[in-house]
């Protein structure tokens, strides 16, 4: 089945349009980002002369009771000591990052200008050649991996500024700098990489990192165990990537982007391997992007820095599975079955994280059950093959998930101050006991409602834009497409595609209700943080503001990037940007023709959403009352389908049950118990030493030291070799 | 001529193994293992009569390291009844595992 090894990238050669232009400076974005990390790594190395709080004890001991948010470690603003090395880092951290989105800009605008069909493979070095296998550390520029450069550098920058504000009295400031640099470095790799291999370089450094900044503050327990879950439910969707790479080896010989799209065909429309190849890559996307089974991972992770929720848990690792369905459309649109299932996941997971976010109260908790539903809106969108649409959605997602967590970082590190200078040890992340900030932290307050209205869907902010052409795109082939025609165990396509349209309504409503009631538990009604704790609080330093107006402006006209095809010239701009790379695979979908609504129906759908999106809002205004709270150590245990939701419908418990204690208890008995301190220890290690033991005890017993016992011995053995000899 | 020589020789060997393997003084064993090593000698000397003089070279060498044996063995054997006031072989099992 081998075919002959293709020589790799062999058309990008000289004669590409951006050769010879800034886009051969492309390997310099991410390994700016990687001297960083050695820089910010070896200064966490070197050694501090006064490192932490002045009682040493004091900081691991609050870690403890918020869990998170332990950014203050001094006793007051005026008397912090800080991490020797911190000017440094500071300067360093973002600057890479800075240095990086400038490059990109300027990548961004020779492609722009030089109008390049093709991708801009920039081959580094030979990396795997090994029989058939000619694989190179290459990296490609095109107009999908430009995009995503552009966001993790540029919300990634953000992200780097805020967090000098965020983390700067933090004992660990280097290393969580020199974590942070890693991860945008391997987070680039994995968006620039040219083929499969070199992604999932990128793909694994990413969980690596993210392991690393989830467990960040290790010394609390339930932060490295939360890290550990991470870590462990990535590798089961790695495993489906692994499989789905060697599939695509084993029948195409071929591992490079260029390759596999241009030759994707040959596997067959609709046949099993492509189909085994779709569904095995979601299996990794479900994995890194949090989709159910793999979701219970993500609100997990909220116990890293609130800003490395912000940029691994909301704006770019989590959204790498979009990115790869979208990298893998060529695959994706002739697997029918497998694009079905991304969508019908996504949205299944899209509706059910988005109640579980209905009844949570850590702040936190609620915006990464929103990322979760916010992700299996992508991948409708991708699903559905409208991959423009789906990484629009991620980018403007980027930006106002960014804003969101950085906003509540925001008021986790206002209300953390509070709680520390008065020593009280209340949860700093409970919306229960905020309430009224709207007074004290006017910037965030206004920055936040943005924010919740661009992912309410509220025109004309950018999530509006985005969500509706997901919808749209939906609505839209039900009819007159591949994914109609088929069907997904039996269901006919159009029948599931109409349902997906109508859970991706019912995760809209949801999703303006949950974060009005985020938006009313937080800033709105009187304040419950206490009296003394109301005195300090106060808005953060501009240096963690300012990031979150750029972000606010972003998430504000974000939609200008793809507005709905009738505004006319200025429409679809994201849309048609891609289609050098995403364009072919979705006219196959839409048999060759642009799914286009009319417009009459698409401003019903639009008027539709949006009408769901201001009901949800005033539903929660109308129904929540902010001023019937009570602070978190006195609210009475939650009944009923409240009590269900705010136990996440006890997946945990039931995943806990299902695989964790019979996987323990297993390894307990069996693998412990029985083979290693059983098979390995007792029978292979101590056997072996006992049967030498015996044989040390035969052999002594012949050594009788009677030289006449030797001699008999000696003469038996002559007469026995002679006799060996005379018969023979 | 030879055959003669050679049963002799046998015997004697056979003597010497014997007196080896049952008796349990060590001056005595010491003897047996001399009269196993004149049995061979005859045997070379016998032999040599078919295959020319090589056989005679190598008696000479034979009672050489006979001669030297003795002298080391019975030094040996005087400093073993020195330590224990015995030269049965039963009393001597330093080596014993």
């Amino acid at each position: 089945m081998l075919l002959p090894g293709v020589p790799v990238q062999e058309a990008a050669g000289a004669a590409h349009p951006l050769a010879g232009t800034v886009a051969d400076l492309v390997w310099l974005v991410p390994v700016l980002p990687f001297i960083g990390f050695l820089v910010n790594g070896m200064l966490s190395l070197l050694p501090a002369t006064h490192m932490g709080p002045a009682d040493p004890a004091a900081a691991g001991h609050d870690h403890g009771h918020a869990g998170e948010g332990d950014a203050d470690y001094g006793h007051d603003d005026h008397h912090v000591a800080r991490h020797p090395y911190h000017r440094i880092v500071s300067l360093v951290g973002p600057a890479v990052l800075g240095i990086a989105f400038a490059l990109t800009v300027g990548i961004f605008f020779a492609l722009s200008g030089a109008h390049a069909e093709e991708p801009f493979v920039r081959t580094l070095f030979p990396w795997l050649v090994t029989g058939d296998l000619h694989l190179n550390a290459a990296l490609q520029v095109d107009q999908l991996s430009i995009v995503m450069t552009l966001v993790v550098t540029g919300v990634g920058f953000l992200i780097h500024v805020f967090s000098v504000g965020y983390m700067q009295d933090d004992p660990g400031y280097p290393r969580y700098f020199a974590y942070l640099n890693l991860f945008v470095f391997f987070m680039l790799v994995l968006v620039l990489g040219a083929s499969y291999p070199v992604l999932f370089v990128g793909w694994e450094g990413v969980g690596l990192c993210s392991y690393l900044l989830i467990g960040y503050w290790y010394s609390d327990k339930a932060n490295a165990d939360a890290g550990k879950k991470a870590f462990v439910m990535n590798r089961i969707g790695d495993f489906g990537f692994l499989v789905a790479m060697f599939l695509l080896f084993a029948n195409l010989g071929v591992l490079d982007f260029v390759g596999v799209s241009g030759r994707a065909a040959e596997l067959g429309e609709g046949s099993a391997v492509i189909t085994a190849v779709g569904l095995f890559f979601f299996l990794g996307c479900a994995g890194k992007s949090a989709q159910i089974p793999l979701y219970t991972w993500l609100p997990d992770a909220m116990a890293g820095p609130t800003p490395v929720s912000a940029l691994i848990h909301a704006a770019t690792m989590v959204t790498a599975g979009v990115y790869l369905v979208a990298r893998s459309s060529a695959i994706f649109a002739l697997a029918p079955v497998a694009s079905l299932t991304v969508a019908l996941v996504g949205a299944i997971t899209a509706l059910f994280a988005a109640t579980i976010g209905l009844k949570q109260w850590d702040i936190k908790k609620v915006l990464a059950y929103s990322t979760v539903s916010q992700l299996g809106y992508m991948f409708i969108g991708v699903g559905v093959g409208a991959y423009a649409a789906g990484v629009f959605h991620l980018v403007t997602h980027a930006f106002f998930k960014a804003l969101l967590f950085l906003g509540s970082g925001s008021v986790i590190f206002a209300m953390h101050r509070a709680y520390h200078h008065t020593g009280s040890h209340a949860d700093a992340q409970d919306m229960r006991n905020m309430g009224g900030l709207r007074k004290y932290l006017p910037w965030t307050f206004g920055l936040m409602w943005v924010a919740t209205l661009a992912i309410a869907g509220i025109p004309p902010l950018s999530g509006f834009f985005s969500k509706d052409e997901i919808l749209a795109s939906v609505f839209a082939r039900r009819s007159h497409s591949t994914l109609a025609e088929a069907s997904l165990l039996g269901i006919p396509g159009s029948v599931l595609l109409t349902f997906i349209y109508v859970i991706g309504l019912a995760a809209a409503l949801l999703t303006a209700i949950y974060m009005t009631r985020m938006m009313l538990y937080t800033f709105h009604g009187p304040n419950r943080s206490g009296d003394a704790e109301r005195q300090e609080l106060r808005e953060a330093p501009w240096v963690m503001t300012g990031p979150l107006v750029v972000l606010g402006v972003l998430s504000a006209v974000g939609g200008y990037l793809n507005f709905p095809a009738f505004f006319g010239s200025v429409g679809q701009k994201l849309h048609h940007w891609l289609e050098p790379v995403t364009g072919a695979s979705a006219l196959h979908i839409t048999h060759g023709e642009e799914a286009h609504l009319a417009v009459g129906t698409e401003l019903a759908l639009i008027g539709l959403a949006v009408l769901i999106a201001l009901g949800g809002m005033a539903y929660a205004y109308a129904r929540l009352k902010p001023a019937a709270l009570v602070p978190k150590a006195q609210s009475p245990e939650s009944t009923g389908i409240e009590r269900l939701l705010e136990h996440k419908y006890y997946v945990d418990e039931a995943y806990d049950r299902a695989i964790v204690k019979p996987v323990v208890g297993l390894s307990r008995r069996v693998l412990w118990r029985g083979l290693d301190a059983g098979v390995i220890d007792g029978l292979l290690v101590n056997g072996s030493g006992f049967l030498m033991r015996g044989l040390g005890w035969v052999g002594a017993r012949l050594q009788s030291g009677q030289v006449g016992t030797y001699a008999w011995v000696l003469v038996i053995g002559v007469l026995a070799v002679l006799g060996a000899f005379s018969l023979t | 001529m030879i055959p003669e020589a050679l049963a002799l020789s046998a015997v004697l060997f056979t003597i010497g193994t014997i007196g080896v393997l049952t008796r349990r003084n060590a001056i005595v064993i010491f003897m047996c293992v001399e009269l196993m090593l004149n049995a061979v000698n005859l045997t070379f000397v016998a032999l040599s009569r078919m295959y020319g003089v090589t056989g005679q070279v190598f008696v000479v060498f034979v009672m050489t390291v006979a001669a030297a044996e003795a002298a080391v063995g019975l030094a040996i054997i005087i400093a073993i009844f020195r330590h224990g006031q015995s030269v049965n072989l039963k009393n001597i099992n330093l080596l014993k595992g």
